[in-house]
């Protein structure tokens, strides 16, 4: 996919004062898209808000391999939030304090190095049973 | 977001993807249930889910593809322009393996098409009305009945507010007869958990009537 932009942005003066800067070209111009060099979407697949990430990986502070040395600090914090419980998109998003686009990209890489397991969320219409919304009332009234 | 979900097909395995392993403890697999909370500008969404849950800022970088859409004519060409979308996101744990994940929706009427991201997939959603500005939340009761999206119409008030308000709001929405209005006090958990409660029920109703039709 997009990767890493190989010329800068076009002068405005080459398309028109109104020109946009598009594709990779606008990648440089956001800074947080950096981590994603450039990247906007995830190359394998559009993470749910609510899907649930587990890591699945050796590596960690806590490992006796210690830290994976390949990992840049965002991915490495991924991987640390959701090495004991699942945690949704939505949770890393904010515990990262990243948008949640960079995040789908990163997490895109994760799983690509198989260094992550995906949960999708199951459509309300598909849940197994009525038990489920019942245990959801009753756990929500003994909140 | 202009992709396009890859969990429309049935979950939990979907070919030529890997097996989910986030398990709940008799290794059932975690499930995640999604509720929205809308209504207009400052009617109370980020107090009522705070007062539930614990309650943290997501952001999400967007595109303006979409909501410069109607206003641009970009004649297909895809615009890279980013904006900072700020949405109220809390988690309410049922219990290990299932968790309540509630989204309050952007107020402006240009992040619409962060709302169908939101919907995809929802269990339900609370519409928050204020009866002083009760056209305010004319757009989310619409948005979710076209979509058949179960939900319930909260009256934000504070205590010794009008007794009648409940049928005024519920003729005034011209809702479904089945659409249950409660009136909350979205300061107050035990208010917030009552109108969470209802909606379920509610989304449980429709359900069992779905399944049964």
């Amino acid at each position: 996919m997009d990767d890493i932009p190989t010329d800068g942005p076009h002068p405005a003066s080459e398309h028109g004062p109104d020109r946009r800067w598009y594709d990779d070209d606008a990648g440089p111009l956001v800074r947080l898209y950096a981590l994603t060099r450039g990247r906007t979407r995830p190359a394998s697949e559009a993470f749910d808000l609510i899907a649930l990430i587990t890591a699945d990986s050796p590596y960690g502070p806590d490992s006796p391999y210690g830290i994976d040395p390949g990992l840049p600090p965002e991915p490495a914090t991924i991987l640390e939030l959701c090495r004991y419980h699942p945690q949704s998109v939505a949770e890393i998003a904010a515990d990262c304090d990243l948008p949640v686009g960079v995040v789908r990209v990163l997490l895109g890489d994760l799983l690509d190095a198989g260094l992550i397991h995906v949960s999708r969320p199951v459509p309300p219409a598909m849940l197994p049973d009525e038990r489920i919304l019942r245990e959801v009332i009753n756990g929500l009234q003994a909140l | 977001m202009a992709s396009k979900h890859s969990d429309d097909a049935p979950a939990p395995s979907t070919p030529g993807t890997r097996v989910p392993r986030a398990t709940g403890p008799d290794g059932e697999p975690a499930l995640a249930l999604k509720i929205l909370v809308a209504g207009g500008f400052g009617v109370g969404k980020t107090t009522l889910v705070g007062s539930v849950s614990e309650i943290r800022p997501l952001r999400t970088e967007e595109r303006l593809t979409e909501a410069g859409r109607g206003v641009d004519d970009t004649g297909g060409v895809e615009q890279k322009t980013t904006t900072t979308v700020a949405m109220d996101f809390g988690r309410i744990t049922i219990r290990a393996g299932l968790s309540l994940y509630l989204f309050g929706t952007p107020g402006q009427d240009r992040f619409w098409f962060l709302w169908d991201e939101l919907a995809h997939g929802a269990l339900g959603a609370v519409v928050l009305a204020d009866t002083r500005r009760l056209e305010d939340c004319f757009p989310s009761v619409d948005y979710f009945e076209r979509r058949a999206i179960p939900f319930v119409v909260a009256v934000n008030c504070f205590q010794g507010s009008r007794r009648h308000a409940v049928e005024r709001v519920s003729l005034a929405l011209d809702l479904d007869a089945g659409t249950p209005v409660v009136l909350c006090d979205a300061r107050d958990k035990e208010s917030g958990k009552k109108v969470l409660v209802t909606l379920v029920e509610h989304a449980s109703r429709l359900h069992t009537a779905r399944l049964l039709a």
